[in-house]
């Protein structure tokens, strides 16, 4: 048990994908204008990554190994392309904001990333708990980047006012504050680290 | 267990059966959430109509299609005409569109009789979250960038920056341009088609 908490653990903390392996930076930049949009991609990812680690560590010994990364591109985009329909279907409110966002996932390297380095290696259940700790560690920072973004952009965090938008700087809001944020969080962590 | 070598057969067998499966999953995801996906679109449209005129006690008479061409682009616009509880007509709800920053602004306008604006609401966008994203609010009554109550047949519908009479999204004169496009193209459709009470029969040209 301590083994698979170790890999949770190392998910959110040792290799965190955002601030420590950088990897899957185009929905970290793109989709963190606010805290709820950040988390809610965290979350979506954090679905497709569980499922996509654990189907590809059952099916790791009967995948020749030059053919591994077209499977394991199939089986990632129909995991996004069933959350994108449940969603749609049954969950209308999250459809509408974020819907554009949903598609985005299959292109996450972090989850071909976990595909790659550590699901087709692994056995299942380590699979599920390494899905769930790099979905946490994702999750945390979008929703970290999203609040200071949102926090400075707009003067509210989670549509709770802080203070007036008048006062807000737009470019938080706008791509180069999500270089400058995400730059200033990955030094900020460094520093902890150390 | 010993891993499967890369033969030609392997590879061909085991790439065909992943995409078998997976495409028979979706086939079945697809035939079970089609119907739930489809009633959520009729009912946002639905409520959307009511929104956008106002009122709850009401009816769509008749769906008109009409087929524009604006910007050398080939649109469809749909009139839902809307009658009242007791069958008197009130006006339309006209379906428009134009190019937004990324990908088509879809939006909902209702109009009352004389042509004056009633409400809106965005039936699909794809615009920056944050900025462009913002027009589902910033034009509605009471915002910074209120149309509710204004008359495009006494001239387009404008952005400040261009002289106009409405405040543009900060940062967004794209997306804000784009729907004041839509809102001004539904107008005219209504006028140049639709004013003539037609009931009943859905028009297709």
């Amino acid at each position: 048990m301590k083994n698979y908490l170790n890999i949770i653990k190392n998910g959110i903390t040792t290799e965190n994908p955002t601030f420590v392996l950088l990897l899957g930076m185009c929905p970290t930049l793109a989709t963190t204008s606010s805290a709820i949009n950040g988390m809610s991609m965290g979350l979506a990812t954090t679905f497709v990554l569980l499922c996509s680690n654990f189907v590809i560590s059952c099916i790791k010994s009967i995948t020749p190994d030059k053919v591994r990364i077209p499977v394991f591109v199939a089986v990632i985009a129909s995991f996004v392309t069933i959350l994108q329909m449940l969603i749609k279907a049954y969950l209308p409110a999250i459809d509408a904001s974020l819907g554009i966002f949903i598609p985005l996932i299959v292109v996450n390297c972090i989850i071909l990333g976990r595909a790659e380095a550590f699901a087709c290696k692994n056995d299942p259940l380590s699979s599920i708990f390494d899905g769930l700790g790099m979905g946490i560690g994702f999750t945390i920072a979008l929703t970290l980047l999203g609040a200071v973004r949102e926090l400075l952009g707009t003067g509210k965090i989670f549509d709770f006012t802080l203070y007036s938008d008048n006062f807000g700087m737009l470019l938080f809001v706008l791509a180069p504050g999500a270089f400058i944020t995400l730059g200033y969080l990955i030094a900020i962590v460094n520093k902890l680290k150390k | 267990m010993k891993k499967l070598e890369s033969s030609l057969l392997n590879m061909i067998v085991v790439l065909t059966l992943v995409s078998v499966i997976t495409g028979g999953l979706l086939a079945a995801v697809n035939s079970v959430t089609e119907g739930p996906i489809q009633e959520q679109k009729d009912k946002a449209l639905a409520d959307g109509i009511k929104a956008v005129m106002g009122a709850e006690d009401i009816k769509v008479t008749a769906d008109d299609k009409v087929n524009s061409s604006v910007d050398g682009k080939d649109r469809e616009y749909i009139i839902h005409r809307v009658a009242n509880a007791s069958g008197e007509p009130i006006g339309v709800a006209v379906e428009s569109a134009s190019q937004g920053f990324s990908g088509d602004v879809k939006i909902l306008v209702g109009l009352d009789k004389e042509g004056t604006i009633k409400g809106y609401t965005i039936l699909e966008h794809a615009e920056t979250p944050g900025l462009g994203a913002r027009a589902v609010d910033w034009f509605q009554k009471d915002q910074k960038g209120d149309i509710i109550g204004q008359q495009p047949s006494k001239g387009k519908l404008t952005v400040s920056k261009d002289g106009g009479q409405i405040d543009a999204i900060t940062a967004a004169t794209i997306t804000s341009r784009a729907f004041l496009k839509a809102v001004n193209n539904a107008y005219e459709v209504y006028a140049s088609e639709g004013a003539d009470a037609q009931s009943g029969a859905t028009k297709k040209n």
